[in-house]
């Protein structure tokens, strides 16, 4: 897909995303708007799907394709507003995001069911160690497929991800990609005052990662040229980590930068304000 | 009284071993894991046959539970093992969420349960696991007696889809079950009939309930005895099939009296039919260091202590 198409679906994934959170009132827009270049990126340029017509086939096994988890759980709408632009499920189903009977649940699961979602995630630190997994099972299999991996950079705080972080170059776990999505921001405030990560690239390379970082993580052209490059490393006995610098609420100016719209919705005119900042381009839902 | 005899003693853990070495030949889909305690679990026979399908995860178990609820998307069949201290409650929100809540066929196996780990003390005993491990919806929970049916039931689990965890032990105890037996998950194991007191046991403690049922037989008591080898699902038609028949129960566990087996049953006759229970368990306490022996009597849980409940809790009918 060319990058201004791209940039198109970005743009009504972000509507999606403002939209479902305004829905019901709950949800994280900051950080959901911040990955939404990365997640459009992979789903409709990078990752190898299983397809008929046209249209993703889901099976929870993922034989042969290149597979995608989310650790950082809370994210959830970017996720599934991908997931449903791309063909997984109704786009529809994304007006019963956090509401009573929803296969779309506040944080991803495999509970209902939802096409496209292998794990629960939500407790954080653990998606790494799932996505390490199966990519082990693809190699015991034979299968090329990849698997990618997406965490916070708050989550970093978490042990287990350290545990993980130890074990996939030991392993050589060398058809993995994880990234972190740098925007700096966490619940009770910016990541540095909370709870320093200081340098997470040099301590990921001291623990035997190849380590790529792209620097504007919300300008499509730089995260698909990321992907290519991390692509082009697999396969060499490392695991690969994408440091993703983005801007938390990206696209809509008054989200941007802050931690303050980590997990707030906003209300009818804030709604209005920042759908009036991205253009319809797929149909609302 | 029906006899029960032993030609030797084993622990249960080598049960487990014996099972993975035999997975290993049958399922090329199991895959074994472990967090620096291979010797202790018994894997060497696996490993060696099929180095391939061990991943040592080293002193990690919340990866290593993460790591395996990852292997099963791939469709393989993983087996994660360290104590059962390290597999349940250290790890918790590992397997709530990456487990359970995601319905992956994982089989946590866990060794050195209980009391009888011994020496190493409280830290190590966990006490609680069972407890946990039932609260969660969906999983399956096996505590076998012996040798031969740890191994039988490590077999019969590589073969159900759904987590599951099963737990054994460290000590060396009689092999008293048939070499060739068919694990059924979830079907209580009729020990003994009988018909003046239900003796409802799990684990290491099926056999000091037999011996039980020889003391009690001495005193004209008519023990009935059933392994309950599966916590979850219960089998809750055995249970009040016998206590149809008898109208008192004694439930013996090595695990603490608050959230095992004792309460599982106990929860079956509250909502079906009222009568006694007693309960053979540690109470509510940690344990301490000591060998197995000095520690299941001071614990309260021999033969001898599932005598004086049995009398008990027929002078309460």
């Amino acid at each position: 897909m060319e990058i201004e198409q791209l940039e198109k679906v970005a743009s009504q994934v972000r509507r999606d995303i403002v939209r479902m959170v305004h829905g019901c009132q709950s949800g994280h827009p900051g950080g959901s708007l911040g990955c939404t270049e990365l997640l459009v990126a992979l789903y409709f340029e990078r990752l190898k799907l299983k397809e008929q017509d046209g249209k993703p086939v889901f099976d929870m096994n993922g034989k042969d394709e290149d597979l995608f988890f989310l650790s950082n759980g809370h994210i959830s709408p970017v996720w599934y507003s991908t997931l449903a632009r791309r063909g997984y499920f109704p786009v529809e189903e994304m007006a019963t995001f956090r509401k009573l009977d929803s296969r779309l649940q506040g944080h991803p699961t495999t509970h209902e069911h939802l096409e496209g979602i292998r794990i629960a995630s939500g407790s954080l630190g653990q998606g790494m160690s799932v996505a390490i997994g199966a990519a082990l099972a693809k190699k015991l299999n034979g299968d090329k497929g990849l698997v990618y991996v997406l965490m916070g950079d708050g989550e970093q705080q978490e042990g287990q991800v350290w545990e993980a972080a130890t074990f996939a170059p030991h392993h050589q776990v060398d058809n993995l990609v994880a990234f972190i999505d740098l925007n700096g921001q966490q619940i009770d405030g910016p990541t540095v005052k909370v709870m320093n990560n200081r340098d997470l690239g040099k301590k990921y390379e001291a623990f035997g990662w190849e380590v790529i970082s792209i620097e504007e993580g919300n300008d499509m052209a730089a995260v698909l040229k990321g992907l290519y490059e991390a692509k082009s490393r697999l396969g060499h006995g490392r695991p690969i980590m994408i440091l993703l610098h983005t801007g938390m609420g990206f696209g809509v100016d008054f989200m941007m930068g802050s931690h303050k719209w980590h997990g707030v919705a906003p209300n009818d005119e804030q709604l209005a304000a920042a759908l009036g900042q991205l253009e319809e381009t797929m149909g609302d839902y | 009284m029906k006899k029960y005899t032993f030609t030797e003693k084993k622990d249960t853990r080598s049960g487990f071993g014996a099972g993975m070495h035999i997975l290993g030949q049958q399922n090329p889909n199991v895959v074994a894991l472990c967090a620096d305690l291979v010797g202790s679990l018994k894997l060497e026979p696996f490993i060696k046959e099929n180095p391939d399908r061990f991943i040592q995860c080293g002193i990690s178990e919340a990866n290593m539970i993460g790591v395996s609820a990852g292997l099963t998307i791939g469709g393989k069949i993983p087996f994660a093992t360290t104590f059962a201290n390290f597999a349940t409650g250290r790890v918790y929100d590992q397997i709530r969420q990456s487990v359970a809540y995601s319905n992956k066929n994982v089989k946590i196996c866990a060794s050195h349960a209980g009391l009888t780990l011994g020496e190493d003390g409280a830290t190590h005993q966990i006490l609680e696991d069972l407890g946990m491990m039932k609260m969660l919806p969906g999983m399956t929970v096996i505590n076998p007696c012996d040798y031969n049916q740890t191994k039988a039931a490590t077999i019969a689990i590589a073969d159900y889809e759904g987590p599951v965890y099963l737990r054994f032990g460290r000590p060396v105890i009689p092999v008293f079950t048939d070499a060739d037996q068919k694990f059924e998950i979830g079907k209580a194991w009729m020990v003994n009939e009988g018909t003046d007191v239900s003796i409802f046991a799990t684990g290491h403690m099926v056999w000091e309930a037999i011996q039980a049922g020889e003391l009690l037989e001495a005193e004209g008591i008519n023990a009935e005895i059933i392994n309950i080898h599966t916590i979850k699902p219960l089998d809750e038609e055995a249970i009040l099939k016998s206590v149809e028949k008898t109208g008192c129960v004694v439930t013996a566990e090595e695990h603490n009296r608050i959230g095992g087996l004792g309460d599982s049953v106990a929860q079956v006759l509250v909502k079906n039919k009222l009568v006694p229970q007693e309960y053979v368990a540690v109470n509510d306490s940690f344990g301490e260091s000591g060998t197995p022996t000095q520690l299941m009597e001071k614990y309260g849980l021999t033969a001898k202590h599932i005598v004086e409940a049995a009398k008990k809790a027929i002078g309460r009918k």
